[in-house]
């Protein structure tokens, strides 16, 4: 069976910013065995001739023209903001104090 | 220690250069949505859905962005890619709504191309090509304002302020490979590749390549070997290069301060830097993931780009002059000096100049309106010639009026001042202003009567035969006719006046 350690659960919830508890850490590093496991059976399909996909559909080249609409207004844009000023996305510290 | 001298450096280190330049194309539409792209728009006016990765919103690629990705590819002697995708780069970071940027990763748009860049050297002429390993497609990011601290840096900042206006304008990177041998040139080299570059662009019209709006950015990666080493030293990545002199200065100064820290037995650190304008050095700058890992995938949303040949073909027919070649033609077609020519290159007049020429100016006579009077306008207003509401149309008509006899330099001065301010072309400045050469010879006799009996001790040196004297009299009747008068007929006047030739 595949596993994952503790520390490269740890790695991955830190990529993906999401927080978690020891006790999280150590059950989802078992369960992501499994998962791997469930996962790699797909790979014992025969893909001989099977071209890698992307998107659902076997469609190339959708584009638009290169024609301005009218944008949301900015009180719109900044609706959903939990804060805003002076008509900007106000986001907390992104780094702390220079070394 | 002291820091070596660029000298010591070269004495002993030789540089590799690597050089990404992004490009914000021209569209007037973004990358994956139809906002407006205008720069210097009211904050968070130009966002929808789409770019600010609203749930549910779908990205679908703008068909300009692609077609002037190709061209740009095409040249800089790429290939071009018969089947490429967009790939997601994923990272967190307020710039972009989406956590991750859209971008191209292993199966870009363009690539294996190559640039030849000239530099002067007291050896005279050298050529350096620059190999490109890649050009892609990706979306710029929005723009942080930083409140608090001391200094508006992102370090000590109480909190940060987006405007997403500029997330999803169309960029255009270009790698090149890794660039040996350039030895002490490195610098130059680098310089005068992105010039090149900005030229190029500038000819393909498709971005404005303006590095002081940041329509042109060129990142410089550098790393020392020592002379006949083969292997690679660690290299540093030194980003917010915004001028052709800052490329010079930043490559520069990195090569000092990496041979510093080897010299000393230290390590160079490989790690992203930002360039200091005021001080031209660089500082150690922070990295958007601790460890670099944007885990890329395919981007499911968006479907591949599979340019047709004939299309790519058709592109590649319409591409214009390479501007090192036209440089060369031009010079040699107007006959200009070395001096000048790189005087017209570092005012950036060449184009405005050339439009004036096809229009029937004489080249030297424009090249010397623009370059002179123009020019010296635009400094004394902190604009480019191209901003000033004078036109190579203007100038031609210009030339054509002093050349007809209509104006003379002096008075054509007078109506540039008037065009540039907005009075019209030179033909109604010239009606608007009353301005006219005095090409009557009884008015400038009359003149020259008034201002020998005026001056009569210095007519008298005149007519004793003392030629250089005439000159205060030809001054003071141009005065007399308001520089209205043809300097060169005053002086044929006056001396048959005063009965010497």
């Amino acid at each position: 069976m595949s596993s994952l350690s503790r520390d490269e659960v740890a790695k991955l919830a830190g990529l993906a910013r999401i927080e978690m508890t020891e006790e999280e850490l150590v059950n989802l590093s078992s369960q992501f065995g499994m998962i791997l496991d469930a996962v790699a059976r797909v790979q014992e399909v025969d893909l001989t001739g099977v071209k890698a996909t992307s998107h659902p559909q076997p469609l190339e080249n959708v584009a638009r023209p290169d024609v301005v609409l009218p944008s949301l207004s900015p009180q719109d844009a900044l609706s959903g903001a939990p804060a805003q000023e002076e008509s900007r996305f106000r986001v907390p510290q992104i780094l702390g104090e220079a070394e | 220690m002291a820091l070596p001298t660029y000298e010591e450096v070269i004495a002993k280190w030789d540089p590799v250069l690597g050089l990404e330049v992004h490009v914000e194309l021209n569209t007037h539409s973004k990358m994956f949505c139809s906002c407006a792209t205008e720069f210097g728009a009211e904050p968070n006016t130009q966002t929808c859905p789409v770019c600010l990765a609203l749930p549910g919103a779908l990205p679908v690629v703008n068909e300009k962005a692609i077609e002037s990705t190709i061209l740009i590819g095409l040249a800089l002697n790429c290939k071009i890619a018969p089947y490429s995708r967009f790939a997601r780069k994923n990272y967190f970071y307020p710039d972009m709504p989406k956590n991750f940027q859209i971008s191209q990763y292993d199966e870009p748009i363009c690539f294996d191309g190559f640039v030849d860049v000239e530099i002067e050297t007291e050896e005279g002429t050298k050529q350096f090509r620059i190999e490109i390993e890649r050009v892609h497609m990706e979306e710029d990011t929005g723009k942080s304002l930083h409140v608090g601290g001391a200094t508006g840096r992102i370090h000590g900042a109480d909190y940060s302020l987006l405007d997403y206006n500029r997330a999803g304008i169309p960029l255009v990177e270009i790698v090149t490979k890794i660039v040996p041998g350039t030895g002490k040139y490195a610098p130059e080299v680098a310089k005068s590749y992105v010039a090149e570059l900005r030229d190029i662009l500038r000819g393909l019209k498709v971005s404005d390549v303006k590095m002081e709006q940041g329509s042109l950015r060129c990142d410089a990666n550098v790393s020392l070997k020592p002379i006949g080493s083969d292997v690679l030293g660690t290299r540093s990545e030194t980003k917010n290069v915004n001028s052709l002199r800052s490329v010079e200065r930043a490559i520069r100064g990195e090569m000092i301060r990496h041979a510093e820290l080897l010299n000393d037995g230290k390590k160079v650190k490989q790690e992203t830097r930002h360039f200091q304008e005021d001080t031209g050095l660089t500082r150690s700058g922070r990295s958007k993931e601790q460890a670099e890992d944007y885990r890329y995938f395919p981007d499911p949303d968006l479907v591949p780009v599979t340019p047709a040949a004939a299309w790519i073909e058709e592109l590649r027919a319409t591409l214009p002059e390479r501007p090192s070649l036209r440089r060369k033609r031009i010079k040699e077609e107007w006959n200009v000096p070395d001096k000048e020519m790189e005087a017209m290159i570092n005012a950036d007049v060449l184009d405005i100049v050339e439009e004036t020429v096809l229009l029937g100016a004489d080249p030297t006579k424009a090249r010397t309106w623009w370059l002179g009077e123009i020019s010296r306008i635009a400094n004394d207003k902190n604009v480019g010639v191209a901003d000033l509401a004078i036109t190579p149309a203007d100038v031609a008509e210009l030339v054509a009026l002093v050349a007809a006899g209509e104006l003379t330099d002096k008075l054509a001065r007078q109506v540039v001042e008037g065009v540039i301010a907005g009075e019209g072309k030179p033909s109604e400045v010239v009606a608007k202003r009353g301005i006219k050469v005095v090409n009557d010879d009884g008015a400038l006799m009359a003149a020259i009567e008034k201002v020998c009996a005026e001056q009569a001790e210095t007519a008298e040196k005149v007519r004793g035969g003392h030629l250089p004297a005439a000159g205060a009299l030809i001054g003071a009747v141009m005065k007399e006719t308001k520089g209205q008068a043809d300097a060169a007929r005053v002086r044929e006047l006056l001396l048959g006046h005063l009965g010497v030739s």
